[in-house]
């Protein structure tokens, strides 16, 4: 449906610029002092919150300041947004689960490796 | 040891060893292309030709010139891709046993890699994005493309790679890796000559283009139709035409990423494709062919809408199943970007992986089968007139589905593991893209060519070349699919197995009768030219269109519309035509349109420049060409005296006369 | 919403010029260059798929571990998360009107910009220093192509930041001016998404291996 209304850009209060500086603040400086202290002596739980983390972090990003909700420009941002996440983990769960099965089937193996097949 | 001498520094590796003056066939090109070229330039210098042509469409923002202008630069690059397939149809009928052809295997790598490079980014993709930009701002009732500098642009970098394909003929090498320049024979190690460097350089610069057209299409689409067109009274054209550019928008960025990275191994010795230092050569195929297949559904697609306008134009009703029309078109858009693995079934990702993209494969022949159920019915108790257009789309119906069977039949890993590279699936794959994309291109080129120069083409060439093509395809065709069949492996230059030379004899046929036909296509549009008094368009309705570009003028007027439609239903001019509509005699405005631009043709000269310059290690013009183009960009920027408006008694000039004309067909 | 126009007697009006659209210059530009931005993202996207499987390639070279030193790219973060607070910061003085407090901002996200910047080839040198070039191994191919492809559009992003100050001290802040802003502010913060991404997966995950 066409527009007839000049849909205005987002430029957000002041509130949501506040709220996301430190909500990014505070989920940047959590996974560094994660990693670099070692709190967690696991390796792989570590891995998990810092990569949630990461996520929360880019969601907020992308609330805050680009101001993506779904008015922006008739609710084609949102769309937009949605559909490149969506390629964005096919390219890279697809390929990196792709790319695995090639490399155990594939790749050369050494003469231990070998000896014990 | 590199010399540092002054030569080097100037020419990089260009030395005069470059130029292939010990090969015959290519000075003969050369000298037909150079006098061919010197006619031209001579001529239209003669006709005062140049202000013309640089004014009214290379600087040209219009999306009805630039659409034109690809086509053009498509239809100047098929007969060299078509040169190409010639010479290896003829090669393959004559090289068996001690006789070794006129081609040998370097050069024969050369042709197949140049004859499919062309013939999908230089020819299917230009001919589509030219209909597309033609057409669709003309559907959805709007005046121009959203951005139409971009637009501009877009043309004119895909043009500054098919030049450097060009010159590649005549200055070095082409590749020699395959029209996807596989890694590890595309590192430079296996290929170290300027082959490979052309194809990248040529690529990456105009799959900018794509990608920017891309973009632009979409936006159009989205922000620019007529008030009262919601998304579900969009023409299917339209749809597709979205449909397509949202999967190129999400696809070029992964063969830009490819491509840079073997760039980087080539120039930087960097270790992504290597066989060495952890390098992976698969993951360069997995990353091509994450564009590669949903690329051709960016050019079916199209096509499909093509056939669908054709189709109900030419059997007086609506299209049978519109909604089902748009969902299928989406489903096929989402499906292909989960399919990639099945072009390299054999490379050994296991039985897991290639069950499921097997899978995925075969259910996307579902929603295209539902389209072609949905053009029979709308075929079914119409009033079927069988002129060109609507002959395309049969030959299509019949030709196409064939070649969508024998990929579902390669989508069975299993079978896969028998055929892959062999020339069934060559067969195959021309047979979609000749029985789909080409024969639609075909169709919406005849169809929609009155609106674009106000004269039909002309009908007996017209029918050459459709014979021409169909007849050709089916000689030429299938003995490869039966010699594929049988076992026979494909980029091969030379057989010892002399019970095939029947099929590739031929195949040659085939060919030489194809030829006839890409002949006829330019002959009908050359007589039609010759003819185009009685040929003339002058309703702007030639064909009883139902969609709005069929509203205005043929051609239209620079601004399309002189008041920008009102849209009630689906099929928008066949409602305008029901209810009576006369066109607007008075109460016009001013309309505002865009200015003309350099920035385009010059942007675009220098990237040839910096890929030649990147080509042939000439540095210091890499340089200076690079920093033209952010110069010039930036100084484009400061421009803000974008735009004119056309005053409304000139409009009215131009629509009083076009109210002298008969009215449209009923 | 469907445009239902009858005149008196009761035919459909296809014409209504009073309800021709008033030209919006740009009209399109935002949702064009988010799109655009999408496409960007795409090929990050290739680019994290590349060092995803690319990572544990060392060749017999230096691991992630010896080589990154996570202060540094704390500062780095710091330095790209202050100039996209600023700029917000500056896009809201825009908004307002002030245009000389918005200039000062966005200078000063520049400055931040640079910083950044200076920081990473810094870390690049020293790398290279060491022997950790991009030639060493699949590894290092990957991780400088990654992070140096995120710093050359940071690269971009500052040019075009400087243009824009210089466009905007000549003209003011025109209609024109201030989609570019938008347009850069879009772009800025892209930059900064992707660098939580490169952070989180490159640099964090590495030091944990």
């Amino acid at each position: 449906m066409s527009t007839h209304h000049h849909t205005e850009p987002a430029h957000g209060s002041k509130g949501s610029i506040w709220t996301g500086s430190i909500l990014s603040i505070i989920l940047t400086v959590i996974p560094f002092w994660l990693v670099m202290s070692g709190a967690l002596e696991n390796a792989t739980a570590t891995t998990v919150i810092i990569f949630a983390l990461a996520i929360a972090q880019i969601i907020v990003h992308v609330v805050c300041f680009l101001h993506v909700d779904s008015r922006a420009e008739n609710g084609w941002t949102l769309i937009a947004f949605v559909f490149t996440a969506i390629i964005v983990v096919i390219t890279i769960v697809g390929t990196v689960w792709v790319m695995y099965n090639m490399n155990v089937n594939m790749m050369p193996i050494s003469t231990g490796e070998m000896s014990n097949m | 040891m590199q010399d540092h001498s002054f030569t080097t520094t100037v020419f990089g590796r260009l030395t005069l060893e470059s130029l292939p003056i010990h090969e015959p066939i290519l000075v003969g090109t050369f000298i037909a292309v150079a006098a061919l070229g010197l006619i031209v330039v001579a001529a239209l210098t003669y006709f005062r030709l140049w202000g013309y042509l640089w004014k009214e469409w290379f600087t040209s923002v219009d999306h009805k010139r630039i659409g034109i202008m690809y086509i053009v630069l498509a239809i100047i690059m098929l007969l060299r891709g078509f040169s190409d397939a010639v010479m290896m149809r003829l090669q393959q009928a004559v090289a068996f046993g001690g006789n070794e052809g006129f081609l040998h295997s370097s050069h024969y790598d050369q042709i197949f890699t140049a004859h499919g490079t062309i013939m999908i980014f230089f020819v299917a993709i230009p001919l589509v994005v030219g209909i597309v930009n033609f057409v669709m701002p003309l559907q959805i009732g709007a005046r121009d493309v959203a951005f139409p500098y971009l637009n501009n642009l877009s043309f004119w970098l895909t043009v500054a790679g098919s030049v450097l394909v060009m010159i590649s003929l005549f200055v070095g090498e082409f590749a020699r890796t395959g029209w996807l320049s596989y890694a590890p024979l595309a590192e430079k190690a296996f290929s170290p000559d300027t082959g490979v460097d052309y194809y990248l350089w040529s690529l990456e610069i105009a799959g900018i283009g794509t990608t920017l057209s891309a973009v632009n299409m979409v936006a159009t689409v989205i922000k620019m139709r007529a008030p009262g067109m919601s998304l579900m009274k969009m023409p299917v054209f339209t749809w597709t035409a979205l449909c397509s550019n949202v999967l190129a928008i999400a696809i070029f960025p992964a063969l830009t990423a490819a491509f840079f990275l073997l760039l980087l191994d080539r120039y930087l010795d960097t270790a992504f494709f290597i066989n060495d230092l952890g390098g992976n050569a698969m993951l360069y195929w997995n990353m091509v062919w994450m564009w590669g297949h949903p690329e051709v559904y960016v050019l079916i697609l199209p096509a499909f809408g093509i056939y669908s306008e054709i189709t109900s134009t030419f059997t007086g009703k609506r299209l049978f199943g519109y909604g089902s029309m748009v969902y299928a078109t989406v489903v096929i858009t989402i499906l292909s970007y989960l399919v990639w693995l099945h072009h390299y079934f054999t490379m050994g990702s296991g039985a897991s992986v290639n069950a499921f993209f097997g899978i995925a494969t075969m259910v996307i022949a579902i929603p295209t089968g539902a389209k072609v159920f949905n053009w029979l019915f709308t075929m079914f108790r119409g009033e079927i007139r069988f002129e060109l257009p609507m002959m395309w789309v049969v030959a299509f119906m019949l030709t196409f589905v064939v070649g969508g069977m024998t990929g579902v039949l390669l989508a069975v890993p299993a079978a896969d593991f028998v055929l892959h590279n062999s020339l069934f699936l060559v067969a195959h794959f021309h047979n979609t893209i000749i029985g789909g994309v080409v024969f639609g291109l075909f169709a919406g080129m005849t169809y929609w060519f009155p609106k674009a120069f106000g004269f039909k083409m002309d009908e007996f060439w017209g029918k050459v070349a459709f014979w021409g093509w169909v007849i050709g395809y089916w000689v030429a065709w299938t003995p490869i699919y039966i010699v594929g069949l049988m076992g026979t492996t494909r980029r091969v230059n030379h057989f010892d197995d002399p019970t095939l030379q029947p099929y590739f004899v031929i195949a040659l046929i085939g060919a030489v009768i194809i030829l006839i036909g890409v002949l006829g296509f330019v002959m009908a549009i050359v007589m039609g030219i010759v003819k185009r008094n009685k040929l003339r368009d002058v309703t702007g309705d030639p064909w009883g269109g139902r969609t709005l570009e069929w509203s205005t003028t043929s051609p239209p007027p620079a601004y399309n519309f002189a008041i920008t439609p009102v849209v009630y239903e689906l099929d928008a001019w066949q409602d305008m035509k029901e209810h009576g509509y006369k066109h607007p005699t008075e109460g016009f405005r001013p309309v505002h349109m865009p200015r003309n631009t350099a920035t385009g043709v010059v942007v675009a000269a220098l990237a040839t420049a910096l890929g030649f310059g990147m080509i042939w290690y000439m540095w210091w013009l890499a340089a200076i060409s690079f920093a033209g183009i952010l110069v010039v960009s930036i100084v484009h920027t400061f421009n803000y005296s974008r735009d004119h408006y056309i005053p409304a008694d000139a409009i009215a000039l131009t629509e009083g006369k076009r109210a002298q004309q008969p009215a449209a067909r009923a | 919403m469907t445009i239902q126009l009858v005149n008196k007697d009761a035919q459909r009006v296809y014409h209504q010029p009073e309800a021709e659209e008033h030209y919006h210059s740009g009209g399109a530009t935002m949702l064009g260059f988010w799109i655009y931005l999408m496409s960007d993202a795409l090929i990050f996207a290739s680019l994290f798929a590349v060092y995803g499987t690319l990572s544990r390639n060392y060749a017999g070279g230096p691991p992630p571990q010896h080589l990154f030193e996570l202060p540094l790219v704390a500062l780095n973060t710091g330095f790209l998360l202050a100039s996209s607070i600023v700029l917000s910061i500056g896009m809201q003085a825009m908004a307002a009107g002030r245009t000389a407090t918005m200039w000062r901002l966005l200078a000063v996200t520049g400055v931040l910009g640079a910083a950044f910047l200076c920081v990473e080839l810094y870390e690049f040198s020293s790398l290279i220093a060491e022997g950790a070039t991009p030639q060493r191994s699949a590894f290092l191919s990957a991780f400088f192509t990654l992070v140096g492809t995120h710093g050359l559009h940071v690269l971009f992003g500052l040019i075009w930041l400087v243009t824009l100050l210089v466009q905007i001290a000549q003209r003011g802040l025109n209609e024109d001016n201030k989609r570019r802003l938008m347009c850069l502010s879009m772009f800025w913060h892209f930059l900064d998404i992707i660098w939580i991404g490169v952070f989180t997966v490159v640099y964090l995950f590495g030091a944990l291996r």
